[in-house]
């Protein structure tokens, strides 16, 4: 389900391929532009815009000042007039300067208008730790988002998703935040998973906003997750192959959220494990072990474990975030529980 | 210069805006019975009306085109009428019915009308950075429209208002910001939320041409408006207009305004329809008669947009939950 055509041997970042998705829409249509901090001639502080200033130069690729209001208000604008705006939020914990225009303006616009006026919007924006960068420039906040109605969220794991993701972001008629895990990026002065460089196919594509990917097959346990967390699902269920089957789901979009897929995995293994780098309480796991309450509690045989942020500001030292953070580790233990 | 049948013309348009204004009221109240209740009648919810302030969305409109942009503050409907929304829609919209501009989805402070590129938004300021990519949006492709942000001068304490404005300097864009200082945000009287007299000094900080335009007078308010607009029509960038008008009723309907003392009859000798009207009189452009013609059709205007509005259907509840996503 993940590769709908062949994804060939090149092999990219998860930066590279989204800043070719967003270049490859740009060549096609003269509507689409970049607009934020330091995504000219830098590139993203992140990588998302590498390379897109020498191609586009700076009436498409327009470095904003440190304006967030202004320059997403702006964005909302130039999307009502049918434009179709990708407008970089540098790190989604800036949202607090800015939200009236992200779920005041931007995620209401359409149903406001009785669907008259349409915001084919993307806001794209750097999420997540594990590097030490500590309370406001760490957290990951999906659920945030994706309690307000009106804006689509997706979060990709792979630098395959990510550019289907972008371009299939750029086509929606809605706005789309999309939201690029730091430690996802491939960057060179980040330590990575290797997961964070893969295969991407060259020609434009679309991975559809909504559909979930089974990323792991098995029978034992599901265990749902996103952005970054998969890497670790991954590895873990690669590494409890011959012990325990881990079927993995990777929900690649918390706005929709794929229900079916999680409920059809879960009547077939009856145990599940959320992974989530987002806080815990009031959010995207509680949201998924409501979706399974409400069709049929009956689907799971033992209790759900959270893995989860825990429901505290993001600290600094390193032993301390890591504390906190979902791991490898963790994960393992979590399986272990469910399926003892 | 503004000529003869323009000056009888920007009479008519304030009238007519009164006229529904003065209209919305009655009806608003007639219904909220026995107990004043806000949520109750046929008009639920707030109520905010643009009394006294006619002359600057007929002298800002009276520059425009359909295919240029307002961005307007919760206070819209002076601005919607000068602007050229359909008033059958806008008041069916206002009673929350199905063949209203937004289905009944928007009411009085969300109207959109993409056909005459109106939008207003009820958060203070946050329209005019939408403004700014409207302007943006129209200098990408290539067309001479301008966009129009359109707040009070409680908004210009905002930081979207100032965000706004960097960005347009910044990218000499086509919009023309207009601050409606009717002296009041809420109960908070602008001198005690300002310290300066002249708020247009503020567009002279982000490095823009900005006017103080004071005397609520329409013709003056259209002639710093063509000014402005003309600038951004022909790509000179933007400007600020702080034009000084005067709010004569509540800041919501219901509103007692105990907080305005002896200035509020003040104020309401300050209404600017009464003063034009004699402008137009002893200069010979207008009659009694045809004034009070002016008056009657403006009414009768105003009176089938009700009828229409209370005879249109409510959307169906399950509509709820249309219009989330296109």
């Amino acid at each position: 389900m993940t590769a709908t055509i062949d994804a060939g041997t090149r092999r990219v970042t998860t930066a590279k391929a989204i800043s070719e998705g967003i270049a490859q829409e740009m060549r096609a249509n003269p509507d689409v532009f970049v607009m934020g901090e330091d995504v000219g001639p830098y590139g993203g502080i992140f990588g998302s815009t590498g390379g897109l200033f020498e191609e586009f130069g700076s009436t498409r690729i327009i470095d904003t000042p440190i304006s967030e209001t202004g320059f997403i208000g702006a964005g909302i604008g130039a999307a009502v007039e049918g434009m179709r705006p990708v407008v970089e939020l540098m790190f989604v914990d800036f949202f607090g300067v800015c939200f009236d225009q992200i779920y005041n303006h931007m995620a209401k616009i359409h149903y406001e208008s009785g669907g008259n006026v349409k915001v084919p919007m993307v806001l794209m924006t750097a999420v997540g730790g594990g590097y030490s960068d500590a309370a406001q420039h760490s957290q990951c906040l999906w659920a945030t988002f994706a309690h307000m109605p009106g804006m689509k969220v997706v979060a990709p794991s792979n630098p395959y998703d990510a550019k289907g993701l972008m371009i299939s972001a750029i086509r929606d008629d809605n706005p789309v935040v999309f939201m690029f895990h730091k430690g996802v990026m491939g960057l060179p002065w980040m330590a990575k998973n290797p997961r964070s460089i893969g295969p991407v196919p060259e020609e434009e594509y679309t991975v559809p906003i909504g559909k979930a990917a089974i990323a792991h097959e098995g029978s034992d346990v599901t265990v749902v997750s996103l952005s970054i967390s998969v890497q670790h699902c991954l590895d873990v269920a690669e590494e409890l192959e011959g012990t325990t089957s881990v079927e993995v789901i990777d929900l690649r979009s918390v706005v929709p959220l794929d229900r079916e897929t999680i409920l059809a995995s879960v009547a077939k293994t009856g145990k599940l494990v959320i992974v989530d780098e987002d806080y815990k309480s009031f959010g995207l796991s509680g949201e998924i072990v409501a979706t399974i309450a409400d069709k049929d509690p009956s689907l799971l045989k033992a209790p759900v474990e959270r893995v989860c942020y825990p429901d505290v500001p993001v600290p600094y030292a390193r032993v301390l975030e890591y504390e906190a953070l979902p791991t490898r580790d963790k994960i393992k233990a979590a399986i272990a529980k469910v399926t003892a | 210069m503004v000529d003869n049948d323009t000056r009888v013309d920007f009479y008519r348009q304030m009238v007519r805006i009164r006229a529904y204004e003065a209209a919305l009221q009655a009806n608003y109240h007639a219904d909220k019975t026995p107990q004043w209740d806000i949520g109750a009648g046929l008009i639920p919810g707030e109520m905010h009306l643009a009394a006294g302030q006619e002359p600057v969305a007929v002298g800002l409109c009276a520059n425009l085109v359909k295919d240029d942009a307002i961005t307007g503050p919760h206070r819209p409907h002076h601005l919607a009428l000068a602007k050229g929304v359909d008033i059958n829609k806008m008041t069916a919209e206002i009673y929350g019915r199905d063949t209203g501009l937004c289905h009944g989805k928007g009411g009085h402070m969300h109207l959109f009308d993409p056909e005459q590129h109106f939008s207003c938004s009820g958060i203070i300021a946050e329209g005019m950075p939408v403004a700014v990519g409207q302007a943006l949006a129209f200098s990408r492709k290539g067309t001479d429209n301008v966009a129009v942000a359109v707040a009070g001068e409680g908004a210009a304490n905002q930081g979207a208002f100032h965000e706004a404005l960097n960005l347009a300097a910044m990218w000499k864009l086509p919009v023309v910001f207009i601050i409606e200082d009717n002296d009041w945000a809420i109960s908070v009287a602008r001198d005690t939320a300002t310290p300066i007299k002249d708020g247009s000094l503020r567009g002279t900080a982000y490095g823009m041409p900005s006017q103080r335009v004071e005397g609520n007078d329409v013709e003056m308010i259209y002639e710093a408006c063509k000014t402005a607009v003309e600038r951004a029509r022909a790509g000179g960038g933007p400007t600020l207009l702080e034009i000084h008008t005067v709010r004569m009723w509540g800041h919501f309907e219901g509103d007692a305004q105990a907080y305005r003392g002896d200035e509020l009859n003040e104020a309401n000798e300050r209404d600017p329809i009464p003063a034009y009207e004699k402008r137009l009189l002893s200069a010979g452009l207008l009659t009694e008669d045809q004034a009070a013609q002016i008056k009657a059709e403006a009414e009768a205007e105003v009176q089938a947009a009700i009828d229409f509005a209370t005879s249109s259907p409510e959307p169906k509840p399950s509509d709820a939950y249309l219009h989330v996503f296109a």
